[in-house]
């Protein structure tokens, strides 16, 4: 069973309190549609569990297999400097038909970022944020885009929203019962 | 790691059978080789499999985690050198696939690791040393891309101890 190996910390993009009962932890690609169809499904789940659930999103850019996803990925981490990570996180997968350089440009002034800083993030700058998270996601069995952690196990298992509450809410009680948070 | 290792599939300990297959219509590449550093073997049940879960494209994005170690890759089928060629083009893939296709999967066979009612082989890693000798072997269910954390760790427990301890900047 492959185990996440690095902990989820104050450097990782999260939603939810940090003391939840179930932490869902997504390697994704900004291009990738499979990380696409998961999206909506990842909200609704998130909307379902509420506060039991904490969301953590980590970069796995496919840069062979897709052209604009670590452009996408460095657009995100330069949104995350201004608070705006999630949004700019939703505006990529809401928009993954339009991923070039331009469309990011834009997608920045939608965020009411200032041009010359969306323009610097592709500098190079969150390159290394982006290498570790996926040399991290590497050595923790990451498989393909996206990959699902469930309290810090791999989740290989289905990914409808009816499927993936039924597991939360599983590690959530399994969670409770042990105590802890 | 878990596993589903089906009793016939050969273990760390064993020495990896030699063999020599076709990389493409003209080139042939054998163990030998390789020899000299440490090789990844990959066997997978079938070219074409869906895009982003695909364990060759997986591994096309961390050739150089794998290099940093070491280590050479190469993949391997029953598909023919047409098909891998088709393949490799598509998916841009940036190391060899091997064509177990004639006599077909006698090298999967070798390894303990062919499916005599599918006539693919299993979805199965071997990580060979220098010096031949498989260190660490692994057989995935069919549909479960293995990834990499099991090839990573067991190359670098060989680095570790031939006292190479090389890092990937």
């Amino acid at each position: 069973m492959s185990r996440l190996s690095i902990p989820v910390s104050a450097s990782d993009h999260a939603q939810g309190a940090d003391n939840a009962a179930v932490t869902l932890v997504e390697y994704g690609d900004y291009q990738c549609p499979h990380c696409g169809e998961a999206y909506p499904i990842l909200k609704a789940v998130q909307r379902t569990m509420g506060d039991g659930l904490r969301f953590v999103f980590r970069n796995f850019p496919l840069t062979e297999m897709h052209p604009h996803a670590l452009r996408a990925a460095e657009f995100a981490e330069m949104a995350a400097g201004a608070g705006l990570f999630w949004q700019a996180h939703d505006l990529l997968y809401e928009n993954q038909e339009a991923l070039g350089e331009r469309d990011l440009l834009a997608y920045g002034h939608r965020l009411g970022l200032p041009s010359d800083v969306v323009a610097g993030a592709f500098d190079g700058r969150f390159d290394q944020k982006i290498r570790d998270d996926f040399r991290g996601g590497v050595r923790s069995g990451v498989n393909g885009t996206p990959t699902l952690f469930i309290n810090g196990l791999r989740y290989d298992g289905p990914r409808d929203a009816d499927s993936l509450i039924m597991i939360l809410r599983q590690a959530e009680a399994l969670s409770s019962a042990a105590g802890g948070g | 790691m878990s596993s589903h290792q089906p009793d016939a599939a050969l273990r760390a300990g064993a020495t990896a059978p030699a063999f020599s297959l076709p990389a493409t219509p003209d080139q042939i590449i054998s163990l030998g080789d390789l020899r000299g550093s440490p090789v990844i073997l990959a066997f997978y049940p079938a070219d074409w499999s869906p895009v982003c879960g695909d364990q060759m494209a997986l591994y096309n994005e961390i050739l150089s985690e794998f290099r940093g170690l070491g280590a050479q890759l190469v993949g391997i089928s029953v598909d023919g050198v047409w098909c891998h060629a088709a393949f490799a083009a598509e998916r841009k893939l940036h190391f060899p696939l091997l064509a177990d296709f004639e006599p077909k999967g006698d090298v999967a066979r070798r390894y303990g690791v062919y499916r005599e009612k599918e006539g693919i082989t299993e979805r199965a890693l071997f990580v060979i040393d220098a010096d031949g000798v498989i260190r660490w072997s692994h057989v995935s269910p069919l549909g479960i891309n293995p990834g990499a954390d099991g090839i990573l760790k067991a190359l670098q427990d060989i680095a570790a101890s031939t006292g190479k301890t090389e890092t990937v900047a």
